[in-house]
């Protein structure tokens, strides 16, 4: 076979997530995701490079030509002004990227690890483990995300947050709201298919109970979890903000962190100052929608029956039926799902249509 | 089938006890909706048991609450006589079925900062939560419901894309700040509207009078009498109950236009555009009735939701609700409240889930057991 590189695989560049989405979809739907693509790419540049973009420190109060005063207007010297506390709005800003960004990561890998493994051994083994597991992860579905933030958030930190300490507190009292969604998912999808052929023949090979976890059931069940990536980075953001809120963030001279910052403009709106609320706020709005707006975009370009209507004839046999819905319409006949786990459990190349 | 252990269940589908029960169900065709009722009310048991147990070993594990309200302010020999007073010297799991005993009674603890009852909070000022939650469903039903309708009739246009979009911000926007923005622009800026509080301490005092209080401000304003009271209150509720309302409007709109979308391609709206039903009629009637099922039962999870924005809102608008009371614990540091109410809150959201299952269940016979 010479074009075996070829026809294994679809080319290197429509396989980067989020490339092949794009070129799949039209009209207003490429639109959203492009823009949700762009308000995300700024949100990462903010954070990588804040120590050059941020004219000065998170929790700097003064430069060589002395204090900075607090809750001066804007100004050339500080553009979005300075708050009650007297730091520069523009640079908390920039800086609280990075808190927000890094929160997500951990708490987002945290849960995703937890989570699968969780769902992966309850609804692969079954048993009481998974009734327990199941009856548990509802109730802690069930219950307000905040407060179940807040009392983990007491748990770890005492309430109070130290620079790296608050960052992991914010994070791990997220994740264990996140855990249950993606138990739930990886769960249904472990209890669909363990039912299927390829495991069953993988069974009679001769492949162990691990095995077969992770490599037929795992890599089947994964086809949601991008979707709920971005909408659990954006909910991240937003209990994290939450939690700041209420005080119980991170200290000012630890990182910046937005809702802190929100928290401190509480009283500054009463006086008609504007600046201090204004920006952190429209920072989490904007981060929050551009997340949002490509998980939404991702999530419409998987499925069919909401996809741009004139995409749907064009790129029909590329997309399984997918959904965000645990144990939802998942079981799509001669989907693509089946296609690729054939390829997987052969290991070789089956073609798969693009 | 496989033979294995793992493999024997498979038949029975991915939900291992739903579907059978249905099944089942299905065969005994009477009597069906009391024993949902009374299945789903077993059911809540457990739930509250696993948060109440949740909650209290998370709590407890980061040590006693004493230490953690006073510990800077004793010597640690006040602090141990403080310590065994309380009981929290004794062995955790003792402490732990004493609790649970408690919580059986009714009796969710006392806080330490003011030394009061956590149910005592609960009859205080649930009600005001209560009102605002209220408030801002309807304020949710009043923008998401239309809203959703239009954005399935025009989908994938213009006006879909901007009510979608609309829809993320509202969900982006984080409550609080809605908050802020809105007593900037309305209480500040254009000064129409009060910055915070439930009512102004003059309707309070006239409300203070009433012989049978229900602590429901709009109820309580009603019966005074006084239109200015009632107005009152109404202004100050403006603000607030928008800021969450729009949170959960997002959600309806999204909701709406989902379903409505699922509907307006049935057969019977080809059938009743065929006989010549009106697009006006067709949306309003025949594809936005059966949409309204999933809602209902959406609703029940919005109420955790309701509830983590209240206390952000009622922070935000000083509104002096159990949201309100519990940021003011948590400033305090004071974790018995904190328990105490989040385990109460838990039941809440338990029964409320509960009672919203069954009204589902009421509308739509295919919810059942």
């Amino acid at each position: 076979m010479p074009t075996v590189s070829v026809s294994r695989k679809r080319p290197l560049l429509s396989r980067i997530p989020v490339v092949h989405q794009v070129r799949q979809s039209v009209g207003l739907q490429r639109g959203m995701l492009l823009a949700g693509l762009a308000i995300t790419g700024i949100f990462l540049i903010a954070a990588f490079f804040a120590p050059a973009i941020a004219p000065y420190g998170f929790s700097q109060l003064h430069d060589a030509s002395g204090s900075f005063g607090a809750q001066q207007p804007p100004s050339p010297a500080h553009i979005w002004g300075t708050t009650v506390g007297g730091y520069d709005v523009f640079s908390r800003v920039v800086w609280g990227s990075q808190t927000a960004l890094g929160v997500i990561v951990v708490s987002v890998v945290l849960s995703i690890f937890a989570g699968i493994f969780l769902g992966l051994v309850s609804g692969y083994f079954g048993g009481w483990l998974d009734r327990v597991l199941v009856v548990v992860c509802d109730a802690v579905y069930a219950f307000p995300s905040l407060l179940l933030a807040i009392v983990m958030s007491i748990v770890i930190s005492g309430g109070q947050s130290k620079l790296w300490g608050g960052i992991l507190a914010a994070a791990i009292s997220i994740t264990v709201v996140f855990i249950p969604q993606y138990f739930r998912v990886i769960r249904a999808e472990a209890v669909r298919i363990k039912a299927e052929a390829y495991v069953e023949s993988a069974r009679v090979v001769g492949a162990g109970n691990g095995r077969i976890m992770f490599r037929h059931v795992l890599r089947n069940a994964t086809r949601t979890l991008p979707l709920i990536f971005t909408l659990n980075s954006s909910e991240a953001i937003l209990t994290l903000a939450g939690l700041g809120f209420l005080g119980f963030g991170i200290e000012p001279t630890a990182a910046s962190e937005w809702g802190y910052d929100l928290n401190k403009a509480l009283s500054d709106v009463t006086s008609g100052i504007w600046w201090t609320a204004l920006y952190p706020g429209l920072a989490i709005v904007l981060v929050v929608l551009g997340v949002t707006l490509v998980g939404e975009s991702l999530n419409d370009l998987a499925d069919p029956r909401l996809r741009g209507r004139r995409a749907v004839a064009k790129a029909s046999g590329d997309v399984a039926e997918t959904s965000v819905v645990p144990g939802g319409t998942l079981a799509a006949p001669g989907g693509v799902g089946e296609l690729e786990g054939a390829g997987l459990l052969g290991d070789d190349g089956i073609e798969v249509r693009s | 089938m496989t033979t294995t252990v793992t493999g024997a269940k498979a038949p029975t589908g991915p939900e291992p006890s739903a579907p059978a029960s249905a099944r089942r169900r299905r065969r005994r065709s009477s009597g069906g909706l009391a024993r949902y009722i009374v299945i789903r009310a077993v059911l809540i048991l457990p739930t509250i048991f696993i948060l109440v147990s949740l909650v209290f070993f998370l709590m407890r594990s980061t040590g006693d609450p004493i230490t953690a309200a006073l510990g800077g302010r004793l010597t640690p020999d006040q602090l141990a006589v403080r310590i065994h007073a309380a009981g929290y010297d004794r062995p955790l799991l003792v402490q732990y079925f004493e609790y649970l005993g408690q919580i059986f009674t009714g009796n969710f603890g006392t806080t330490l900062s003011d030394n009061q009852p956590v149910t005592e909070i609960l009859t205080h000022y649930g009600s005001a939560t209560l009102e605002l939650a209220f408030y801002s469903l309807i304020v949710a039903f009043i923008v998401g419901i239309p809203l959703g309708m239009v954005a399935a009739y025009f989908r994938d246009r213009g006006r879909d894309a901007a009510l979608r979009v609309f829809a993320i911000l509202c969900y982006a926007t984080p409550v609080f700040f809605a908050g802020l923005l809105l007593k900037l622009i309305f209480s500040i800026w254009l000064d129409v509207l009060p910055v915070a509080g439930r009512a102004s301490t003059g309707s309070e005092l006239q409300m203070e009078l009433l012989p049978h209080k229900t602590g429901i401000y709009l109820i309580d304003a009603f019966q005074t009498g006084s239109m200015a009271v009632v107005g009152d209150v109404l202004q100050h509720a403006v603000l607030p109950a928008v800021a969450l309302g729009l949170l959960t409007a997002g959600v309806f709109l999204r909701l709406v236009r989902t379903n409505v979308i699922g509907t307006l391609s049935t057969d019977y709206v080809d059938a009743a555009r065929s006989r010549g039903v009106g697009e006006f009629r067709l949306v309003r009637k025949h594809a936005y009735r059966p949409a309204l099922i999933p809602i209902i039962t959406v609703i029940g999870l919005q109420i955790a939701l309701l509830l983590g924005g209240a206390v952000l809102t009622e922070t935000t608008f000083e509104w002096k609700g159990l949201g309100f009371e519990l940021a003011h614990y948590l400033q305090a540091r004071d974790f018995v409240a904190v328990q105490g109410m989040v385990a109460l809150l838990a039941v809440i959201v338990a029964v409320t889930n509960f009672v919203v299952d069954i009204i589902a269940a009421l509308i739509d016979p295919r919810v059942r057991y």
